[in-house]
């Protein structure tokens, strides 16, 4: 019989630097998250707020990041995007994991729905990414709910690999092998054993989905396949300011897209600390 | 080289191919099927009103709407192995057509793009991975990684702002100079129209092939072959352009296969914002109008380019690979 290294020997524990630097991180990620979740009451309706006496003006100590063309305050509208942003790409993200997690599980049981799962997996990702979220975005008829069931059912595959590889491996480890030897279900090991060992995968895995989620959200929108117009989200504002890129409003194109990149980059950050900690 | 090891292999794969394109048929029709827009409605546009039940029944059973969504799909596939897509009424043209022209102008993007994604994220990583842990290195990786975090179409935003509405060098929008012929346009017209969504397109794909080539150079540089070279007297850089070129250019090439969805996915954006009329600007106006035999025959087409891409892109992973190798002397 074979060998099979246990996996549950290696520590976890990071050297005391990188850990520091990922608790920091951490914190300001917490911070952040409070912040973007809690945008959408802090803000109000200020977002939506026309004021006709401030149209288009550029940035000043009086309107931070400047005003668009009915007067609204960019930086409200900037934030309560990024709010969106996160709502939208964190569903998506946790649908898209527990997707990930119950086809590498399907994967697992028979030869067969392996095959299966894998074709699937080619299928989705022979199509552009973009041109199948098109498709299921057409195809639920638009709107948040079909951003949200899009986004998570394009973004699985990867993340559904890794998790399917680790329970093959797992599936040999000892105390599995006895725990099936001893009588046990197939469910019981699957909940018992099985899963509570993926749950940190599962979580990374979700956090790496993330940045993604959220980038595919607001290039669905920016093209008009995604959250409704009225919406202040980040792909509706850079739509919005296309129109008025010629006439030289700088501000109305450049903050949205780096509050953007900056919560992105932010999120990347903690993904890959997260995952190296694993 | 085992010559019959790698055509079994094509064809393997060749045969895989046919059935993702056959689960794509499916899983595209399927979507449309279940979409809530009508149809008819779609095709009809605003004239809706102005058409009676009787005449819409009429134009259901002209077109099959009112078989089961199967027999619709078989017939649909039969039609597309004769080589008929449909008809567009976004553009009033054979959809085929429409794939064809929009895709002769989209190919000048995304070639480009291409060539010049690979070429410079490849050089990049090569450097990178050359002087690991320089201010250069940093620099790229660095530049790297926020790359790869970027919107496309917000990139492409700035890049509008910065060299045509500000500095006026380059075109805002389209292919050629509004209200001319696209007989008439110049090749270097053209080109001055196509300067910016290359360039744009291309930053964002240097990515993922820089740090790719850059951990590949790494692994070099910690290697035996390495060693020798520079017990020999080699500098890092004389190392890289020596073995780095060999060892890391191959699976380069690999993965600038492999991200042939990507790119499109971006020329998508990018063409948006630059109102450039290819396939991506297509795609977008056959979405949002409900152009349903476009949007299919574009998904279908599309999921061929990508996965030819990564055919290629398999078949050289399994031609890099030492056992598929193991036959040459």
């Amino acid at each position: 019989m074979s060998q099979v290294k246990p996996l549950h020997y290696q520590s976890t524990r990071l050297p005391a630097q990188p850990r520091l630097m990922a608790i920091l991180n951490l914190s300001i990620a917490a911070l952040l998250v409070v912040g973007l979740v809690t945008s959408q009451w802090l803000l109000g309706d200020l977002p939506q707020q026309m004021q006709f006496d401030a149209r288009l003006v550029p940035p000043s100590s009086h309107h931070w990041l400047g005003t668009d063309a009915l007067g609204r305050e960019l930086w409200a509208r900037t934030l309560a995007g990024l709010g969106l942003s996160f709502w939208v790409g964190s569903l998506a993200a946790m649908l898209s994991t527990l997707i990930a997690l119950s086809l590498a599980a399907l994967a697992t049981l028979s030869r067969r729905l392996d095959t299966l799962v894998s074709l699937l997996i080619d299928t989705l990702l022979s199509v552009p990414h973009l041109i199948l979220l098109m498709l299921i975005a057409f195809a639920l008829g638009g709107g948040t709910q079909a951003v949200i069931i899009a986004v998570a059912v394009t973004h699985w595959p990867s993340l559904a690999r890794v998790l399917r590889a680790e329970l093959l491996q797992l599936r040999q480890a000892h105390y599995v092998r006895i725990s099936r030897a001893l009588g046990k279900s197939r469910w019981f090991v699957l909940q018992a054993h099985l899963l509570p060992h993926l749950l940190p995968h599962c979580l990374v895995g979700a956090l790496l989905l993330f940045p993604h989620a959220i980038l595919h959200e607001a290039a669905l929108t920016f093209l008009g396949f995604g959250l409704s117009p009225s919406q202040p989200a980040i792909g509706v504002l850079l739509a919005d300011a296309m129109r008025y890129l010629s006439g030289g409003y700088w501000w109305l194109g450049v903050f949205p897209g780096l509050g953007l990149l900056l919560m992105v980059l932010g999120f990347e950050r903690l993904a890959s600390h997260l995952r190296r900690a694993l | 080289m085992d010559v019959r090891l790698i055509t079994l292999l094509i064809a393997k794969r060749l045969l895989r191919l046919t059935l993702v394109l056959l689960c794509v048929a499916l899983v595209s029709f399927g979507l449309m099927m279940a979409s809530p827009i009508d149809p008819i409605d779609a095709y009809l546009g605003p004239q809706m009103a102005q058409v009676s039940p009787e005449q819409r029944t009429l134009i259901a059973q002209r077109w099959g709407f009112d078989e089961p969504p199967a027999v619709q799909f078989g017939h649909w596939l039969r039609q597309l192995v004769s080589g008929d897509l449909g008809w567009s009424h976004v553009y009033n043209q054979p959809v085929s057509e429409v794939i064809g022209q929009r895709f002769q102008r989209s190919i000048a993007l995304l070639g480009g793009a291409w060539l010049l994604s690979a070429l410079l994220g490849f050089g990049l990583g090569l450097v990178a991975g050359a002087k690991e842990g320089s201010a250069l290195d940093r620099v790229i990786s660095t530049y790297a990684y926020i790359t790869a975090s970027t919107p496309a179409f917000w990139l492409a935003i700035l890049a509008v702002l910065l060299f045509s509405v500000t500095l006026g060098w380059t075109p805002t929008c389209c292919a050629g100079p509004t209200g001319t012929l696209s007989q008439e346009v110049t090749l270097a017209t053209r080109l001055h129209h196509l300067i910016l969504p290359v360039t744009t397109l291309a930053l964002l794909g240097v990515a993922n092939i820089t740090l790719h080539t850059r951990t590949r150079m790494l692994e070099l540089m910690r290697s035996d072959v390495a060693t020798h070279a520079f017990a020999q007297g080699a500098s890092r850089m004389e190392v890289a352009w020596r073995h780095g070129l060999r060892h890391a250019s191959l699976p380069a090439i690999t993965l600038a296969f492999a991200s042939l969805g990507e790119l499109f996915g971006g020329s998508i954006l990018i063409e948006q914002v630059f109102a450039y009329p290819g396939l991506g600007q297509a795609t977008v106006a056959a979405g949002l109008r409900s152009d349903i035999p476009l949007l299919l025959g574009i998904a279908l087409f599309t999921a061929l380019f990508v996965s030819v891409g990564n055919t290629i892109a398999d078949t050289l992973y399994g031609i890099i690979d030492p056992r598929i190798k193991a036959g040459e002397p």
